[in-house]
Parts: structure tokens; sequence; C-alpha cells
């Protein structure tokens, strides 16, 4: 299957099988006015299968969520047809406003003005949790 | 430290530091009378609380400082709707320093993001009460000289119990403690507590449904109530709640100097006839608690030192 290259984007490249998906919904790449592209399954000769996802304009991308989602995937910026940024991605430390907390007795279920933060308490594991009530965060 | 939120807030270094200076409030009170003259204490309870708004006022008045606030949310313009957040940055500019007490669990923390002064976290829901674990370290030492080397039981509800779980961290940063965990199945210690802080600090423990067969070995009994308020379900709590309740005859292969704790309120789990025993401590243990707040008012308003 073929996908056009793009002239001025991002190519994040990859994302674990499965994981493309969930990534551009976390993303909210649903409102961008840009192409965007969701390949899934590609053969990759490191992962065995990959998802691609293809970002047809220079557009603001939260690389935390990324991190957070598949801290595998890279991140490669292209400009004039041209590969002019490889970003390394890791898992961020906080992660604000990317997902919510589902504890119905933490502040944040009753004050809709504060935003949901999510501290990185154990790296092995991947374990976030609530800054405000400690809840693990339900990846 | 500005703020005390989480007990973990507090180095074990803060904690002595505390305990010196509530050791010397119980020696030298008069020394301590006018320490806060002028400084005004705000008290925001949004839910119901005796024992732990009363020890705020009284350790405040007892350092000569004043006290305003509330004792309930209707009577506070959260019932009009107001967040944390705008109370806070409110009553920053009335107060020299903020005890908050609320239902939903991280509100103290919101309150300290926006407050201008130190806030004290007075209980979150059923998260943190990290005064409460003040109350009780400086029991534990009062009682065993320090920290070091104790067997520690804790019966009853371990589940929901926020006291239990503060205490446990507290502990757990010093030397040779081992932990005995006594509860019905429905209310164990999360296993999240059992790996974050038991297993990762290397303490040995042991579960077991008896309180009987634990007695024996310990050095403090740490009882803790079954909350009907921490139940979304009236029936599990009334299945529940008399689960371990403490008589004197329990205590029979007890050591001479178990010392005996209870955050308090209690309802039916010790029962009366333990009080005159000289190994029950939950009424000292109000009193210290009074001491570690004055302590730590005056150590969070910088007056400590002076």
């Amino acid at each position: 299957m073929n996908v056009d290259s793009i002239n001025n984007g991002i190519v994040i490249d990859h994302i674990t099988a499965g994981c493309g998906m969930k990534l551009y919904e976390l993303l909210g790449l649903e409102n961008a006015d840009c192409s965007v592209a969701i390949i899934k399954n590609v053969t990759s000769r490191k992962m065995g299968k990959k998802d691609i996802i293809k970002i047809d304009a220079d557009i603001p991308v939260n690389i935390d969520i990324i991190g957070f989602v598949d801290p595998g995937a890279t991140v490669n910026i292209i400009k004039d047809g041209k590969l002019i940024e490889k970003r390394e991605i890791s898992l961020p430390l906080t992660l604000t406003d990317v997902i919510k907390c589902k504890n119905p007795r933490c502040i944040t279920s009753v004050e809709q003005e504060l935003k949901h933060v999510f501290r990185l308490t154990d790296e092995n594991n991947k374990i976030y949790r609530c800054v405000y009530c400690e809840t693990k965060a339900n990846i | 430290m500005r703020s005390l939120i989480n007990i973990l807030d507090l180095s074990t270094q803060d904690i002595e530091e505390l305990i010196t200076v509530a050791n010397d409030i119980i020696a030298n009170p008069e020394k301590y009378r006018e320490k806060c003259r002028y400084k005004k204490l705000a008290t925001l309870f949004y839910e119901p609380s005796t024992r732990t708004r009363l020890s705020f006022e009284s350790a405040m008045l007892e350092l000569g400082g004043s006290v305003i606030g509330f004792s309930e949310a209707n009577s506070s313009s959260s019932a009009k709707g107001e967040s944390v957040a705008d109370t806070a940055k409110t009553v920053s500019c009335y107060a020299d320093i903020i005890a908050m007490r609320h239902p939903k669990e991280g509100a103290p923390l919101v309150a300290s993001q926006n407050a201008s002064i130190p806030v004290i976290n007075a209980g979150d829901g059923g998260h943190n009460h990290p005064t409460q674990t003040l109350a009780d370290l400086l029991t534990i030492y009062r009682e065993k000289g320090g920290f070091d080397n104790l067997t520690l039981g804790f019966c009853g509800d371990l589940k929901f119990g926020r006291t239990v779980h503060s205490l446990i961290s507290a502990m757990s940063r010093y030397k040779g403690i081992k932990v005995v965990l006594i509860s019905p199945e429905e209310l164990k210690l999360p296993s999240y507590i059992k790996k974050d802080v038991l297993k990762k600090n290397n303490i040995p423990y042991t579960q077991t449904t008896s309180l009987e067969n634990a007695i024996a070995d310990l050095d403090i009994l740490y009882m803790t109530r079954v909350q009907r308020e921490r139940f979304f379900n009236e029936e599990d709590y009334l299945r529940l709640k008399d689960s371990y309740i403490l008589e004197p005859g329990k205590l029979r292969n007890a050591k001479p100097d178990l010392a005996i704790m209870h955050p308090l309120p209690r309802v039916n789990e010790i029962s009366v006839a333990i009080d005159s025993d000289p190994r029950a401590c939950y009424f000292k243990q109000v009193l210290y608690g009074k001491y570690m707040r004055m302590a730590l008012i005056l150590k969070l308003l910088g007056e400590a030192e002076k």
C-alpha cells in the first residue's frame, strides 16, 4: 500500500502496532484541518509490524502524549521534502490534560477548571498517578 | 517547606525537629504562650470533625494566636459554588496560615497551590491526614523512646484507613521496622501500599485475620475504626463493622509495654475496660496531636527558630 510522502509536516514512525489510533485520538488529530494518514500494520524489519501517522502540515504536536502512549515511537520533522529533525521520545515526567482522573473522590471530579495532572511515579512499570489523589492512571 | 499536604513532604530530620519542639512545649509551655500573638489560623473545614478542628484551634490559642473559619461547607462560600482555589486566595488576605479539611482528595493541594500563606492538610477524604500521623509519631517516640526496631501491628480497616497508610509510609523510613497487618479479607491493606512502601523499603510484613495470634509479638498495636462514611454500601458496613474488638482477654499474651493506639473516634472496637490499662495510649495520642500541631504551626510560620 502506498501513501504519498509529505513535503512539510510530521511523520510519527515506529508506533507499536495497534497504538496508532489511540495516539491519533489523544493528539486530537481528528480536529486537524490538514491531511492526516494513519497507516496500520506496516511491515517493519525491527518491529515486525508497526503503525505510522503522517501529518501533512507543520502543526504543533504534544510530544509528551507520544511519549506517554508509546515511548518507542520516533518523530520526524519534514521540511521541503527533507528530514530536518528526528526527535527522541521518552516517558514524560508529567502529563497535563492528556488523560482524566476517574476517581470520583478526587477534587478534579467536582472542580471543572482544574487541570488533570499526572506524575510518573514508576518509570519501569510506566505508572502515572494523579497529583491530587494519587490514583493510578488507567492506560 | 511552606505547606504540609502529605506526611512524606517532611523528611525524617523535619520530623525530628518537630518532635524536639513538641517535647519542649510539653516541658516549658509558658515559653510558647505568646509565640503566635497577632497571628491568625483559618480553619476551613468542609466536612464535620470535632477532634482535628478543636485540636488545631486549641493549638493556635495556646500559642497566643487567634482562630477564624468555618466548620461545615454549608456555612462557607463553597455552598454558593466558590472553588477551593478562590477560597484559598481570599482567605490568604485574612489569615496567616490555613488548616483545611475537605471531603475531596487533593483539595488541600489545590489550596496550597493558590494560597499565599502556608496550608496544612487536616484530612482530604480517605487520602491523607498528615497531622494525625504527626500525633502518632510523637506518641510512638514518647512511649518507645525512638522509632527503630519496632514491630507495629495495624488492626481493623486497613483498606480505607488513611491514618494506617500514612503511618506505614512514615515508619518505613526507620531501621528494623516489622509490620503485622490484621484485618478481614475485605479490608486488607491495598496492594500498591504493600508494593510501593513495604516491599520497596524491604520491610518484613505478615498478614493475618487473627488479632489473638498476632498480639504477642507487637510493640505497637494500632487499632482502627471501620468507617461508615468510606462505604458506598450500608450492607457491607454493617457486616464488617464488628470485625475486631479489643477486650481485656485479648491482651493476655501481649507484651507488658505494648502501646495501644487509635486515631479516634472509636465506636466499639476498643472496649472501655481497656481505658484503665496502662498500655492504652489513645487519649495521650490526642494530647500529643495538639502539641505536634503547635510545633507544626510554629515551623510553618517560621517561629520555631526564634
